[in-house]
C-alpha cells in the first residue's frame, strides 16, 4: 500500500495516490476544473490553459492538468484571479471562433459554450476581423471547420493513441494552425469518428448528423450495436422516429466511448428506404404485398401441410446471428416443440460449443474473459482473426492494455494484421497454420518446417516467452475450432495464473444464438440433446415432448434441400443464399420457404412468404457478446409495418394452437434465467445497462464437421447483409480498398 | 570584431587569429587539451568541476549546467544524447553565430566532454535554419575532428566513443525551446512538450538527454582546463565566468563583447558601447533579448548576472542587450515585438 498524498483543494483536505493529477484530484471531490485539451486516458497536452488554478507558494497560476499532486499543496480552483484568467483565455479562444452557435451542430453540447456561459466571457475587446477559412470535407463522414477549432489536439491524440491510426497532424503555426490529414487532403483512416465525438467544439462534425437537428430535440436511448460480436453500448439519438446519430458520450457500457465506423455511422440501414414494410406472398410466381394476417395464416397452413405429408423431418429452421436471445430461445422452442424438428442451426462464426465443452471438461467453466478484462490484462495472446477489422472494440481493448497497463501482446497469425504493431512477439505462420501452431505450442507436434515463415527458432522463443506470463487472456478466431479448441484450452490452462479465453464470433448475437441452442444437437445452455435430464427440464416447462434425435446441421439442411428431403424451410434473419453462394436451383426441391428479414435479400427473393422484421433499434430484448456478456437492447423507435421476430414467433405459435405464456421479451428472459444453465443472471443490473457475464457450463457434442464454423471475414466497413444498406459504410473511400489495408 | 580593453577574453580569445576555425589553429592554441584531461578523469569528476564553476545556461533560462548534467540517470539501459541548441533565434542575440563561425572546435570539444561526462555516445548540433552558411563551417570542423580522432571510435585511445552531427532547423523561433527542438529533431512538429518529465530523464527519442546552448558548451573546455574555481571567480557568486553580450540598438559601438558576469549594465553602455548614439539620452534597455522585461534608464545600475536581473523583475536572458534612445516610441516598439511573437507563436 503506497502512502497517499495529502493536500487541500478549496479549503477541503483530500488524500489521493501519488502521481495523481491535480485536475483528477479535484474531480474526485466534485470540483470541476474546466479544461479543453485534457482528456482522461490520453497523453497530456497542456495547450488550452483553461485549467489554471492557484497553488500557494507558486508564483504563477498552474495548469491543473499537468501538475502532479504534492504533499501539503494548498490549491484554490476558484479565486477571482483564476476566474479572470479563465475569462481572458475564453476571450482569447473566441478571437477567431465564429459565434455561429445557432447553426453549429455542437450548440447545446459544446464545451466552449458551457465555459463561456460559466465565466461570462461573451464580450470581447478584439475589434479585428475574424480569420475565416472555408470548411473542409475530410471524408464523407468527417468535416472540419477551422475557425471553430480551438486546437486542443484531442482529435490527434485519440487517433494516435486510442486508434493507432495517426490520421491527423497540425499544419502551420500560431493563429494559422489547423488540423490537417497526415496523408493528403482527405482522411485515410478507419473512419471511426472518435475525433468528432471527442471534439469539445463544433470543429469536427459528422457527415451523417450535421445540420439535422438540435441536440435537445432528440430522444436518447442506450442500446447495443447490432454489427460485430463485441457488443458496444451505443446511444441512439432519434428524432421523429428516425435515428440520426449514435455515440456513447456517457462512457457507459463495456466500450466506454469507443465505437467503430459501424457503430457510429453504420446504423443507417435502419432508415433505409429499401426496408421491407409489408409482408410479401408469392402469387403466380410473383411476390406481392399482403397483410400480416394473411401472410402468417398462409405460413401456418403451408407448414402444417408439409408436416402432415412429410413429417417433421422435412422441415428445417435457420436462425440468426443478430436476433435477440429471447427470439432465438423462442425460435428453438418453436422448432422443437411446435414443429417437432431438430433440423435447426445457424451460421456459426466461432466454435463456442467446443470452448464451453473444453472449459467444462477441465473444470474451468469460469475462465471466460470479459471485454473489460481484456483491457486490463497483463498478457494477451491473439490467435488468428483480425480483430482490428472484425472486432474493433476488442482490438481497442488490446491496444489499451498495452498502452495503459504495459501488457505484453502475443500474436499468432498467418497475415500481417495491424495488431502486430502492438505485439511484443509476433509469430507469423503459413496460411491456415494457426491450428498447427497451437498444437506445436502445446508440445503435441513438432512444427513443420514451413509453419513459421520467419525463423526456425520463432516458435520456441514465442512459447518460452508465454510461459513467463501469468493471467493471460487467450483470444482466438475461427481458425481454432473443434479439437483445436480443446488443444488450446488444455495448453492454455497450463500457463501460470488465471488464463481466460475468448472465442471471436462475427455478429451481434452469434454467442447468443449458440447459448440459446440454435443447434441440431444442443439445447439452450450447451446441454446435449442426448441428455434425458436436460430434455426433461424443457419438456416439463413447455408441456410438450421434444424430438430426441439430433437434427440436421446447416450444411446438412442445405444438402437435404438439394436432395429433396427438406420440403419446408424457415429462415429468420439470415441470408444463406448469399453466405453459401447458392443458385436458385439449390432451392428447387423446397415446397415452402419462409423468410423474416429487414430487406429483400437474395434468400428473401426466393421465398414464398417474406415478412418484414424489425431492426435492433425497434425492439427490446437481450444480446450476448462474443465474451458471453449479456446486455439489454432497448427499443428506440417504431417502424410501421414491421414486427419483431419475437412477435412473429408468438403469432405463429398461436396459429399452431399453442398457448405460450409470454407477453413481452422480458417474460421470455425470465424463463431463460430460470432454465438456461449459465444464464442465472441478476435482472436489475441488466436493466440499467450493465453487461452481465454468463457462465455457461455443459458438455455439448463435439463439432460434427469442420465446415460448419467459419467467419464471414467482414472488414471494418462490411457487416454481412446489413452493410449493403448503409449509405455511410459505402460512402467512405476506405471501404473500396482491399481488406487488411492498414492505416 | 571590435575589441574593448574591458573585455575578458576566454571564449573569444582565438577570434581574430587567421584561419581561426581550422583545427590546426585550434590545436596550436591549446585545442583539445581539455578533452585529453577530461578523458583521464572520471565522468562524475567532470560534472563536479562544471558544478563548481557555477556555469549557468547561456540560452536564456540560466539553469546551472552542472546540475542539469547531474539529473541524467547514471544507470539507464537506454542511449543518452547530447544536444547542442544552436537555434539562436531571440531577437537581439547573435553570439552563438560568432562562436560557431570563428571557433567551431571549441564548441565541438565542449560537446565531446559533455558526452563523456554523462556517458553519451551521440551528439547533435541543431542549427538555426537561417544559419545555413554555418552548417558548412561546423560540418567541416566535425570532419576535421573525425579525421584527427577527436570524434568517432576510441577517442584519443581512451575507449570512449562519440559521434556528432549537425541538423538544420527550418526557421521556427519556437524550436529554440528545448522540447520543441527535440520534437523538431525527431522530425515532428516543433511544439513544446509537457514538462515534467524533463529531457534529462525523457528527452530525444524518449531517452535521457542534455540540451545546452552553444555558448554554454563552449565554456566547458576552459572550465576543465583551468578548473571550476578559476572559472567561478571570473564572475559573481553563483554566476561563473564571462558572457558574450550582444550590444545593439541606439548605441555608438554595437557589437559582441565578452565581459565578466555581473558587469554593470550602465558601464556596459557607456564604457564598452560608447554610450547612446548621437548624444541622445537613454530611454530604456532590453537586457537579454526581446522577451525580457524592459529596464528604464533609472534601472541600469545593475550587475549583469542572472540573479541581479531576476531581483529587479527582468531577466539576463540570452545576452542580447538592446539600447533604445529617448526618441523611441515605446508603443511602436511593443507593437513590433508583439508582431514578432504573434508570427512565431507555436499555436
Amino acid at each position: 500500500m503506497v502512502d497517499l498524498i495529502k493536500l487541500t483543494i478549496d479549503g477541503k483536505p483530500v488524500a489521493v495516490p501519488p502521481g495523481t493529477l491535480l485536475i483528477d484530484a479535484a474531480k474526485q471531490m466534485g470540483i470541476e476544473v474546466p479544461s479543453f485539451c485534457y482528456y482522461p486516458g490520453l497523453s497530456l497536452q497542456g495547450a488550452c490553459r483553461m485549467c489554471l488554478v492557484a497553488i500557494e507558494k507558486m508564483p504563477k497560476l498552474q495548469t491543473a492538468c499537468t501538475t502532479v499532486v504534492g504533499n501539503g499543496m494548498v490549491v484554490h480552483t476558484e479565486t477571482p484571479e483564476v476566474a479572470n484568467a479563465r475569462k481572458a483565455m475564453l476571450e482569447f479562444l473566441l478571437t477567431n471562433h465564429p459565434l455561429d452557435c445557432p447553426v453549429c451542430d455542437k450548440g447545446g453540447e459544446c464545451e466552449l459554450q458551457d465555459a463561456v456561459f460559466r465565466y461570462g466571457a461573451a464580450e470581447t475587446r478584439f475589434l479585428e476581423t475574424k480569420q475565416h477559412e472555408e470548411e473542409k470535407k475530410f471524408s464523407s463522414l468527417v468535416y472540419y471547420d477551422r475557425p471553430r477549432c480551438i486546437l486542443c489536439y484531442r482529435c490527434i491524440r485519440v487517433c494516435d493513441e486510442g486508434m493507432d491510426v495517426n490520421a491527423y497532424g497540425i499544419g502551420f503555426r500560431g493563429a494559422h494552425s489547423e488540423i490537417i490529414p497526415n496523408r493528403g487532403e482527405h482522411l485515410e483512416c478507419e473512419e471511426c469518428g472518435a475525433c468528432i465525438d471527442i471534439c469539445p467544439v463544433g470543429a469536427l462534425t459528422s457527415g451523417t448528423y450535421r445540420y439535422k437537428t438540435r441536440p435537445w430535440e432528440v430522444t436518447y436511448t442506450g442500446t447495443v450495436c447490432n454489427h460485430c460480436g463485441d457488443g458496444c453500448k451505443t446511444t441512439l439519438s432519434v428524432r421523429n422516429n428516425v435515428v440520426i446519430r449514435a455515440n456513447n458520450r456517457d462512457h457507459s457500457g463495456v466500450n466506454g466511448e469507443f465505437l467503430c465506423v459501424k457503430g457510429r455511422f453504420g446504423w443507417d440501414f435502419v432508415n433505409s428506404e429499401q426496408r421491407l414494410t409489408s409482408p410479401l406472398i408469392r402469387k403466380n410466381g410473383k411476390q406481392e404485398e399482403a397483410s400480416w394476417e394473411e401472410a402468417l395464416a398462409h405460413t401456418a397452413e403451408r407448414l402444417q401441410a408439409v408436416l402432415a405429408q412429410h413429417g417433421p423431418g422435412a422441415v428445417a429452421v435457420i436462425g440468426s446471428n443478430r436476433t435477440t436471445n429471447e427470439e432465438n430461445y423462442l425460435l428453438q422452442r418453436f422448432a422443437r416443440s411446435v414443429l417437432g424438428t431438430n433440423n435447426l442451426d445457424h451460421h456459426r462464426t466461432a466454435d463456442f460449443s467446443s470452448l464451453v465443452r473444453a472449459l467444462t471438461e477441465a473444470g474451468a467453466a469460469d475462465r471466460h474473459a470479459t471485454i473489460e478484462e481484456i483491457g486490463a490484462a497483463s498478457s494477451i495472446l491473439v490467435i488468428g482473426n483480425d480483430p482490428t477489422h472484425q472486432h474493433p472494440l476488442i482490438a481497442y481493448q488490446v491496444r489499451q492494455a498495452v498502452r495503459q497497463h504495459g501488457a505484453r501482446l502475443y500474436v499468432v497469425n498467418a497475415g500481417e494484421i495491424k495488431l502486430r504493431r502492438q505485439a511484443s512477439q509476433y509469430l507469423q505462420v503459413s496460411p491456415r497454420g494457426e491450428a498447427e501452431a497451437v498444437r506445436a505450442l502445446a508440445g503435441q507436434v513438432t512444427a513443420s518446417q514451413d509453419l513459421c515463415t520467419g525463423e526456425a527458432e520463432a516458435l520456441p522463443t514465442f512459447a518460452q516467452a508465454l510461459t513467463k506470463e501469468s493471467d493471460t487472456v487467450v483470444i482466438f478466431g475461427d481458425e481454432i475450432q473443434g479439437q483445436g479448441v480443446g488443444d488450446l484450452v488444455r495448453w492454455g490452462l497450463t500457463l501460470s495464473g488465471r488464463t481466460r479465453f475468448v472465442a471471436l464470433g462475427d455478429y451481434a448475437n452469434s454467442r447468443g444464438a449458440a447459448d440459446m441452442g440454435l443447434f441440431p444437437d444442443t439445447l439452450p445452455g450447451y446441454q446435449p440433446l442426448s441428455s434425458e435430464a436436460a430434455r426433461q427440464q424443457f419438456e416439463s416447462a413447455w408441456g410438450s415432448n421434444l424430438p430426441t434425435t439430433s437434427g440436421r446441421n446447416l450444411r446438412s439442411i442445405l444438402e437435404g434441400i438439394r436432395a429433396g428431403e427438406i420440403k419446408a424451410l424457415l429462415v429468420f434473419g439470415a441470408n444463406p443464399v448469399r453466405t453459401f453462394k447458392l443458385e436458385k436451383a439449390a432451392f428447387a426441391g423446397l415446397q415452402f420457404l419462409f423468410v423474416a428479414e429487414l430487406f429483400r435479400t437474395e434468400t428473401a427473393e426466393f421465398a414464398d412468404i417474406v415478412v418484414p422484421a424489425t431492426s435492433f433499434a425497434e425492439k427490446s430484448g437481450t444480446m450476448t457478446n462474443t465474451c458471453g456478456q449479456v446486455q439489454a437492447l432497448k427499443r428506440t423507435m417504431r417502424k410501421a409495418g414491421t414486427r419483431s421476430d419475437l412477435e412473429i414467433l408468438l403469432a405463429l405459435a398461436r396459429l399452431f394452437g399453442q398457448k405460450w405464456p409470454y407477453q413481452s421479451s422480458e417474460d421470455v428472459l425470465r424463463e431463460i434465467i430460470a432454465l438456461v444453465p449459465g444464464y442465472g443472471i441478476p435482472l436489475p443490473g441488466l436493466l440499467v445497462g450493465h453487461a452481465v457475464a454468463t457462465r455457461p457450463e455443459g458438455a455439448p457434442p463435439p463439432l460434427e464437421r469442420p465446415d460448419l464454423v467459419f467467419s464471414s471475414r467482414d472488414s471494418l466497413f462490411t457487416s454481412g447483409t446489413l452493410s449493403r444498406y448503409s449509405w455511410a459504410l459505402n460512402s467512405v473511400d476506405e471501404a473500396k480498398k482491399p481488406y487488411g489495408h492498414a492505416f | 570584431m571590435r575589441g574593448n580593453p574591458l573585455e575578458v577574453k576566454i571564449l573569444t580569445r582565438r577570434f581574430g587569429l587567421p584561419n581561426s576555425a581550422s583545427i590546426d589553429v585550434y590545436l596550436a592554441n591549446e585545442g583539445y587539451q581539455a578533452l585529453k584531461k577530461a578523458l583521464a578523469i572520471k565522468p562524475d569528476d567532470v560534472i563536479n568541476e562544471v558544478k563548481k564553476s557555477a556555469l549557468r545556461g547561456r540560452g536564456g533560462a540560466g539553469f546551472n549546467a552542472g546540475m542539469k548534467w547531474g539529473f541524467v540517470p547514471k544507470q539507464a539501459n537506454k542511449p543518452k544524447y547530447v544536444v547542442c541548441n544552436a537555434d539562436e533565434s531571440e531577437p537581439g542575440t547573435c553570439k552563438d553565430r560568432v562562436l560557431m563561425e570563428y571557433d567551431p572546435h571549441q564548441l565541438l570539444e565542449g560537446i565531446v566532454i559533455a558526452g563523456y561526462a554523462i556517458q553519451s555516445h551521440q551528439g547533435y548540433i541543431y542549427i538555426r535554419g537561417e544559419y545555413r552558411y554555418l552548417m558548412e563551417i561546423v560540418d567541416h570542423a566535425i570532419a576535421e575532428a573525425y579525421a584527427r580522432g577527436y570524434l568517432g571510435k576510441n577517442i584519443l585511445g581512451s575507449g570512449f566513443d562519440f559521434d556528432l552531427c549537425t541538423h538544420s532547423g527550418a526557421g521556427a523561433y519556437e524550436c529554440g525551446e528545448e522540447t520543441a527542438l527535440l520534437n523538431s529533431l525527431e522530425g515532428l512538429r516543433g511544439y513544446p512538450r509537457v514538462k515534467p518529465p524533463f529531457p534529462a530523464v525523457i528527452g530525444l527519442y524518449g531517452c535521457p538527454t542534455i540540451i545546452n546552448n552553444v555558448e554554454t558548451l563552449s565554456n566547458v573546455p576552459h572550465i576543465v582546463l583551468q578548473g571550476g574555481d578559476w572559472y567561478a571567480k571570473l564572475g559573481t557568486p553563483n554566476n561563473g565566468g564571462t558572457r558574450l553580450f550582444c550590444l545593439s540598438g541606439h548605441i555608438e559601438r554595437p557589437g559582441i563583447y565578452e565581459l565578466p558576469m555581473g558587469f554593470p549594465l550602465g558601464r556596459m553602455i557607456e564604457e564598452v558601447g560608447g554610450g547612446v548614439w548621437r548624444g541622445k539620452r537613454l530611454k530604456c534597455v532590453i537586457p537579454g533579448g526581446s522577451s525580457c522585461p524592459v529596464l528604464t534608464a533609472e534601472e541600469i545600475d545593475v550587475p549583469m548576472d542572472f540573479d541581479s536581473l531576476t531581483k529587479i523583475g527582468s531577466m539576463l536572458g540570452s545576452g542580447g542587450v538592446v539600447v533604445l534612445d529617448e526618441d523611441t516610441c515605446m508603443v511602436k516598439a511593443a507593437w513590433r515585438i508583439m508582431k514578432f511573437y504573434a508570427h512565431e507563436s507555436c499555436g
